[in-house]
């Protein structure tokens, strides 16, 4: 039995009373290369990870109850703090969710931007990824290369929304603005950009790379199985071969109409993932090019007309009475949607986010869970550390991409 | 006369509702003959009790009772290919019901189709877990049981999982206010320096506008300048004609104030 | 062999105070900030931002540490929740004299958006905090501002720590 005090707390499966060589040692909630506020308890034996407990919610900032207190529209800005890497996305996911609850069409022209700012968020994040996870393995210098090229994508995203980080630049039933002057050019000139900085500036670094390839091949191994009963989503999913994208299966926005590929990796480990988010970005750039002549192409409308949910544009909130009435109701109580429940996936960079919300015809919504990618993910940390050894630890940490905004909330 | 707050939903309310405004509901739709989803009703209702069931805006809802949680989705999982566990929490309706509503979202990666097992349980009630079916529901159901207190039985390590181990109270419990409560707004000062500072540390302050006028270090003045940190003499000060908001403090004893079972 | 008279360690602070000795010492000072690599949230990825490649804090002199012991300012960044609160305060006493405090971002400085249970409202109820940086998120460029208004903060500063006034908690 275990004598719980401050100087030894309960750990369940850790054992303190041992005879045998093993080491406790604690590993965050404040460490560099943990990707946020993980904490890990590993149980070493030598340099061998034992057990691997791994305790979360140093970021819980109470999201979930904050959506009970405000109203659907007030709610979306704090949604940019979740996952914060690719706020475009948690905007989107929330913005989706509300509005198959009300049975909202959004125009085309706010589908083709939202797409757009959703494949720019995908190589940003996914840029960051390549960052931080060859930082922590030791690859500094492709650290400054890859900031270089993702402070490119923000500033594109800074033209449009005028926030580098937090965008918000996703509204219930479309998109707030047009895009700027010039973005469209500025865009193109960053998909030749971009697609040029991979094949010779990051690939040419890691992909052959002795040393990257003897700290991730082979380490981090995700069986088809256990990835799909760890709940694991997106790219964590399709290293391991099981080929499922949300973009591809359940198609939302455009992604029905588009010409993209889902890459897929049999590997298993790390360096397979790490594959699979490179070509990710190649994909999202053929998405952007693709997407870049549809825009010119459609009416320029950008909000849903709903004007039992949804404000009408400024213009008419100028002129018309009633537009001005129903946006003074719509601003100072809330849009009500109908009494029912939603859960909307969509594919965010790090895997499946949904928000399942529970409307019970209120302004407020009755219950609202973000599902989270990295949540699951962390989960599944517990089970692939046991075994590996403990320099590889951040390796697997780096490569399951996890974002503690969203894990906590 | 303060207005009346009831105690056991303290979730923000409308300010305005019309009397003759009624909800409209999402639609129902009947589950179709010989769709997937009707093979998916066939093999459940042979195995279990199946309350309700429709789809849900493309999504199959199925209600069943608590206690056939696991046989549901062990039939899901072995029998019509669910082998996702994508999400699992609960919902809070003791106010209106005096129940627990937990959800199971379920993934069938083969035929991109999605289906919400629903049950109720007491507020007494356990259910059983399902870690040796999915393992995502290691964290999920420890994260219902942090958030709302549910417990489930044979759970490898049920414990807390986003609040700390000594935390009071369910989060997202309605009875729980949003700002906290009374051991929540101390929480960080008992923990570091100990009760006894909480004088010297003070209240919180949840007004975001506050503006402490006699605070020379962290606010400058507007109007009357100062030297950076002086202090400033508050007899004999000038009226200063700019309105600051005074400070507004959460009162714990008149709110909403909740106490844990334990006390 | 004469032996030195002045024994920096003991006395804590320097014996005699000359305005010269004062402005070399903070010049010093100032001028290699080594910030504590304390990313919380959002306002880690700006942090990181403004240490990458088009921000270059190492212009400034300021190169992150990973070690609170080998580290001058904490730079705060980021909603610090309830249950963290005691490790930040933990780091904070495991940095050495001289240490300064950056709150970055408006979790940090108030508790920001997050007016709920589970954030600390304000850093500055767990730890004295020099400079209050505002913003969700704050802009590279305003970080370095703050590093750089922290800088001249500390070049008006005496170099005896011990007459500086600082708002201590505890």
């Amino acid at each position: 039995m275990q004598v719980t005090n401050k100087l030894t707390p309960f750990f369940e499966n850790l054992n303190f009373e041992r005879d045998d060589n093993t080491m406790v040692i604690n590993f965050g909630p404040q460490h560099p290369s943990a990707h946020g506020q993980l904490r890990l308890v590993l149980e070493l034996e030598g340099e061998l990870v034992k057990k691997a407990y791994p305790d979360i919610g140093y970021l819980h900032r109470g999201i979930e109850k904050m959506a009970e207190n405000m109203t659907y529209n007030e709610f979306l800005p704090t949604t940019d703090r979740l996952d914060y890497i690719a706020s475009t996305s948690n905007n989107y996911a929330y913005a989706l969710s509300v509005e198959r609850l009300l049975g909202l069409e959004v125009p085309r022209r706010a589908q083709v931007i939202r797409t757009m700012l959703l494949e720019l968020n995908r190589i940003i994040s996914h840029l960051f990824f390549v960052a931080t996870h060859a930082l922590d393995v030791g690859a500094m210098s492709v650290f400054l290369y890859a900031f270089r090229e993702r402070e490119f994508a923000m500033d594109l995203m800074e033209d449009y929304c005028g926030a580098r980080l937090t965008h918000s630049a996703v509204r219930i039933g479309g998109v707030p603005l047009d895009l700027p002057n010039r973005w469209l050019t500025d865009l193109s000139k960053f998909c030749t950009k971009i697609n040029h900085e991979i094949e010779h500036t990051y690939e040419a670094l890691l992909t052959e790379n002795r040393i990257w390839k003897m700290r991730l091949e082979d380490v981090g191994v995700i069986s088809a199985e256990d990835a799909q009963s760890w709940g694991c989503t997106g790219v964590m999913l399709r290293g391991s071969g099981v080929k499922y994208d949300i973009r591809k299966e359940e198609p939302y926005e455009l992604y029905g109409e588009l010409d993209f590929d889902i890459p897929v990796s049999d590997k298993c480990d790390s360096y397979g993932r790490y594959s699979l988010y490179m070509e990710e970005m190649r994909q999202s750039v053929r998405i952007l090019r693709q997407l870049i002549p549809m825009h010119s192409k459609t009416e320029p409308k950008l909000m849903a007309h709903s004007p039992q949910y949804i404000s009408a544009p400024k213009e008419e909130i100028m002129t018309q009475n009633y537009a001005l009435m129903q946006h003074f109701v719509l601003v100072t109580q809330g849009m009500r949607p109908p009494v029912g429940e939603v859960y909307a996936p969509t594919e965010s960079p790090k895997g499946e986010l949904g928000f399942y919300i529970k409307s019970e015809g209120e302004p407020y919504a009755y219950r609202l869970k973000c599902r989270a990618p990295s949540f699951f993910h962390t989960g599944l940390l517990q089970e692939i550390l046991v075994g590996t050894y403990i320099a590889d630890v951040v390796t697997i940490i780096g490569s399951t991409n996890i974002v503690f905004g969203e894990v906590d909330r | 006369m303060r207005k009346y707050v009831p105690k056991d939903d303290v979730q923000k309310k409308s300010y305005y509702t019309d009397r003759f405004w009624v909800a409209p509901r999402v639609p129902k739709e009947m589950v179709e003959e010989g769709s997937h989803f009707d093979s998916v009703v066939k093999t459940l209702s042979d195995v279990i009790e199946l309350k309700e069931f429709a789809i849900e805006l493309g999504q199959l809802r199925i209600v069943i009772n608590s206690t056939d949680n696991f046989k549901a989705l062990e039939t899901l999982k072995n029998e019509s290919g669910y082998t996702m566990l994508s999400e699992m929490s609960a919902v809070d309706y003791l106010a209106k019901d005096k129940e627990f509503e937990v959800f199971y979202q379920m993934l069938n990666l083969n035929e991109a189709k999605r289906v919400r097992i629903v049950c109720r349980i007491q507020p007494e009630e356990a259910v059983k877990s399902v870690v040796s079916l999915f393992k995502s529901a290691n964290f999920a159901e420890r994260e219902m049981f942090d958030m709302f207190g549910i417990k489930a039985n044979n759970h490898p390590f049920l414990k807390r999982i986003l609040m700390p181990d000594d935390w009071e109270g369910h989060p997202l419990l309605k009875t729980y206010p949003l700002q906290g409560d009374e051991f929540a707004s101390w929480y960080e000062v008992d923990k570091i320096f100990g009760k006894e500072y909480r004088d010297v540390i003070g209240p919180e302050n949840r007004d975001p506008s506050n503006v402490d006028r006699y605070d020379g270090q962290r606010f400058s003045r507007v109007g009357y300048e100062v030297p950076f940190g002086s202090e400033i003499n508050k007899d004999k000060e000038e009226e200063n004609p700019i309105a600051y908001s005074k400070t507004f403090m959460v009162d714990y004893t008149t709110g909403t104030k909740t106490l844990s079972k334990r006390k | 062999m004469a032996q030195h008279q002045v024994n920096y360690a003991s006395s804590a602070g320097l014996p005699i105070a000359l305005t010269s000795v004062d402005k070399l010492v903070n010049w010093g000072r100032s001028n290699s900030l080594w910030p504590l690599t304390y990313g919380l949230a959002c306002c880690a990825i700006e942090m990181m931002a403004s240490g990458a490649s088009r921000y270059d804090f190492d212009r400034m002199g300021t190169i992150f540490r990973a070690s609170p012991r080998q580290a001058d300012v904490m730079i705060l960044a980021g909603t610090l929740s309830k249950k963290h609160a005691e490790f930040a305060r933990r780091l904070y006493d495991q940095m050495s004299e001289p240490k300064w405090v950056i709150s970055m971002g408006s979790c940090a400085n108030t508790g920001g958006m997050f007016n709920t249970y589970a954030t600390v409202q304000g850093v500055d109820r767990i730890v004295p905090v020099d400079i209050y940086l505002p913003g969700c998120a704050p802009r590279p460029e305003t970080l370095q501002y703050a590093m750089m208004m922290l800088q001249k903060k500390i070049r008006r500063e005496s170099a005896d720590m011990k007459k500086n006034v600082k708002q201590r908690i505890v």
